[in-house]
């Protein structure tokens, strides 16, 4: 057990360092900080002195290795905008994110995995056939249409909610129901196909066959085994949860890690950009690792097999 | 004295498609029954649909009755009652049989506690003395071992030990040991047995291999394309095999006695369940058959004290079989 964890935890630091990389590489190559900042129009010699002083003129390994020396030393840079380290301005909008999509992941695990056990269960019923087919459009409306869509009906119609901002809870919650809607719907796929290829398997049918009333077969027998599958996709969607809003929070001018991300990248603000994407690729591999022990709590063969391998 | 199960007139179909065609059975109590036929000729679906254990869509009718009482369309916890409590049933898959999430002891104690008026440490002493009863070593401790801890041979003991749990009066054992090595096959089918003798349970062996049934049967079933075309106690039937379908069975398999022989193939194949000939759904196949057999299906009827058939060139049969040129 502690060898296979042993493994998953090298892995997956293995995966920070190649997301860190590529993010350092591509920025570097895709255009100059000092142009984007100061704008086309400075003096070269204030766009020397600009990159002189970001060490932007360093050959890129040198550059690399210096930024890998910096966060072994806990530096994850400063933002060349306004100077203040890149890991303040990204953790003063974590609450603001998290106010999103804490109550999104809450409400699609409420909507979508209660919906797929029902539809499962009463496969082929008009409620099935309805729960499939919102599932369907949810899954494949991309979420700035589901963002628009809905300011359009309850702002700009019905004029119930705000359309964008900050101000109170109720502009939390078109941000929040765009979210959820489609998580819910790709939960609740996924929920109803891992319980109906549970339904089909014969232990499912040894429980009736000894007298297991339907309900107990459901929930002692039927659902234990669909959690297996499930899991994986919430553990991915616990994954989305710091930097998963990028598109609705735009929509919405919500002032989370979202948005930070979309102007520091238009801007260039390299130590900003390069911290969110190492948080996010924390927080995806640790969610994986959480799964993946999950799996060793919920299925005893692979608990043996971690025991073996 | 009623018999312990009685099914009449019983049929299945799926989406219009039949696939039990009006079945007629009687078992009394501790006798063992076998169900001989190919795949799909409804051995298993008749039990699964008298057990109410068929997907829902299945459309079932007839009569099913249990010491005279009728279990077909009973409600639910009624159902779940007889189910494991008067009649249990073991299965052809062990590896699939059992749930891969639960230990043998959550499994084993729940039929238990369904079944028995047993409370507390009685239930596991209960769950282990029928572990032992089964032949699984140290009872006790591999009770909390999952079913992939354990081989084929083993699972199908601690199937069997779950269906003995509800004390049934009736074990349904659809191909036990089909999915087992021949030497585990032997052993399984020996405790069958033997737990049988000792509990003076009935039982119905579904199987495909006469063999099986030849040794561990009283009395013998043929099914074909959804009914029984044979009834027969077991000695007679493989001796002096009426229906040309049972005689053609028994003549693919090799004596074990006797000059050796050429061994004979049924031609052709069973028909499509949505294209079933009008009559007799063997003719197409039957070396016997004449004009009247396509016309209209033969109803089982009784040739003899305990034995019945399903064949209106039953007498020709017999003749051909003996050796006894038509007149």
């Amino acid at each position: 057990m502690g060898r296979y964890f042993a493994i998953r935890i090298g892995r997956a630091a293995l995966t920070i360092v190649l997301v860190v990389t590529f993010a350092f590489v591509v920025l570097r190559l895709s255009g100059d900080p000092a142009l984007m900042i100061l704008g086309p129009e400075a003096p070269p010699e204030v766009l020397a002195a600009f990159r002189k002083a970001w060490g932007l003129d360093d050959p890129i390994w040198f550059q690399y290795l210096d930024y890998f020396g910096a966060i072994a030393k806990g530096e994850l840079g400063r933002s060349m905008r306004d100077g203040r380290p890149a890991i303040e301005l990204v953790l003063e909008r974590i609450p603001a994110t998290l106010a999103l999509t804490l109550p999104a992941f809450a409400f699609k695990v409420a909507l979508g995995v209660p919906a797929g056990i029902y539809a499962a269960l009463h496969r082929g019923s008009g409620i099935d056939r309805a729960v499939m087919m919102m599932a369907v459009a949810g899954f494949t409306v991309p979420s700035f249409v589901l963002a628009l869509l809905l300011v359009l009906v309850f702002a700009v119609q019905l004029g119930w909610l705000p359309s964008g901002g900050q101000d109170s809870w109720r502009h939390a919650i078109l941000p929040i129901a765009t979210l959820s809607l489609g998580g819910a719907a790709v939960l609740a796929r996924f929920t109803r196909s891992a319980m109906l290829e549970v339904l089909g398997q014969p232990y499912i049918r040894t429980a009736s066959a000894k007298g297991v009333p339907w309900r107990k077969v459901v929930t002692s027998h039927a659902l234990p085994n669909a959690a297996i599958p499930t899991v994986t996709i919430l553990g991915f969607m616990v994954g989305t949860l710091i930097a998963g809003a990028v598109v609705v929070e735009s929509v919405f001018s919500w002032p989370g890690v979202g948005r930070l991300l979309v102007v520091a990248v238009a801007n260039r603000d390299l130590a900003v950009v390069q911290c969110i994407l190492l948080l996010v690729a924390m927080t995806m591999v640790t969610s994986n690792l959480i799964v993946d022990f999950l799996y060793g709590f919920l299925d005893p063969r692979l608990r043996a097999k971690g025991a073996h391998a | 004295m009623p018999p312990l199960v009685s099914i009449r007139d019983f049929r299945v179909a799926f989406g219009g498609v039949p696939v039990l065609r009006g079945v007629d059975l009687a078992l009394g109590k501790g006798e063992a029954l076998g169900l001989v036929g190919e795949s799909g000729s409804g051995k298993s679906v008749t039990w699964l649909a008298a057990l109410g254990l068929l997907p829902r869509h299945a459309q079932v009718s007839g009569s099913v009755r249990l010491e005279g009482r009728e279990i077909l369309g009973a409600p639910a916890a009624e159902l779940d009652h007889v189910r494991g409590g008067r009649v249990a049933m073991i299965f052809q898959d062990p590896a699939s049989a059992l749930n891969p999430v639960l230990t043998i002891r959550k499994q084993l104690c729940e039929a238990l506690a369904l079944h028995r008026d047993l409370q507390g440490n009685a239930v596991k002493a209960e769950a282990r003395r029928l572990l032992d009863l089964v032949g699984i070593p140290d009872a006790g401790r591999r009770l909390e071992a999952y079913p992939h801890e354990f081989s084929g041979g083993q699972v199908q003991r601690i199937m069997i030990a779950m269906a003995l749990a509800g004390n049934p009066d009736l074990l349904i054992a659809d191909e036990p040991t089909t999915a087992l090595d021949a030497t585990i096959q032997a052993q399984i089918l020996e405790l069958l047995s033997t737990v049988r003798r000792e509990l003076g349970m009935a039982m119905v062996l579904i199987s495909h291999d006469l063999g099986v049934v030849a040794e561990n049967c009283d009395r013998v079933a043929v099914m074909y394309a959804g009914r029984i075309v044979e009834e027969a106690p077991s000695n007679q039937l493989f001796a002096d095999p009426v229906h040309p379908y049972a005689q053609g069975l028994i003549g693919a398999l090799p004596p074990l006695d006797g000059p050796r022989r050429r061994l004979t193939a049924i031609p052709g194949t069973v028909p499509d369940p949505a294209k079933m000939p009008d009559g007799c759904a063997f003719a197409p196949r039957c070396t016997l058959a004449a004009e009247p057999c396509r016309l209209a299906a033969p109803t089982l009827a009784a040739i003899a004290n305990d034995r019945s058939v399903a064949c209106i060139r039953a007498e020709a049969s017999r003749r051909a079989l003996l050796g006894i040129a038509a007149e």
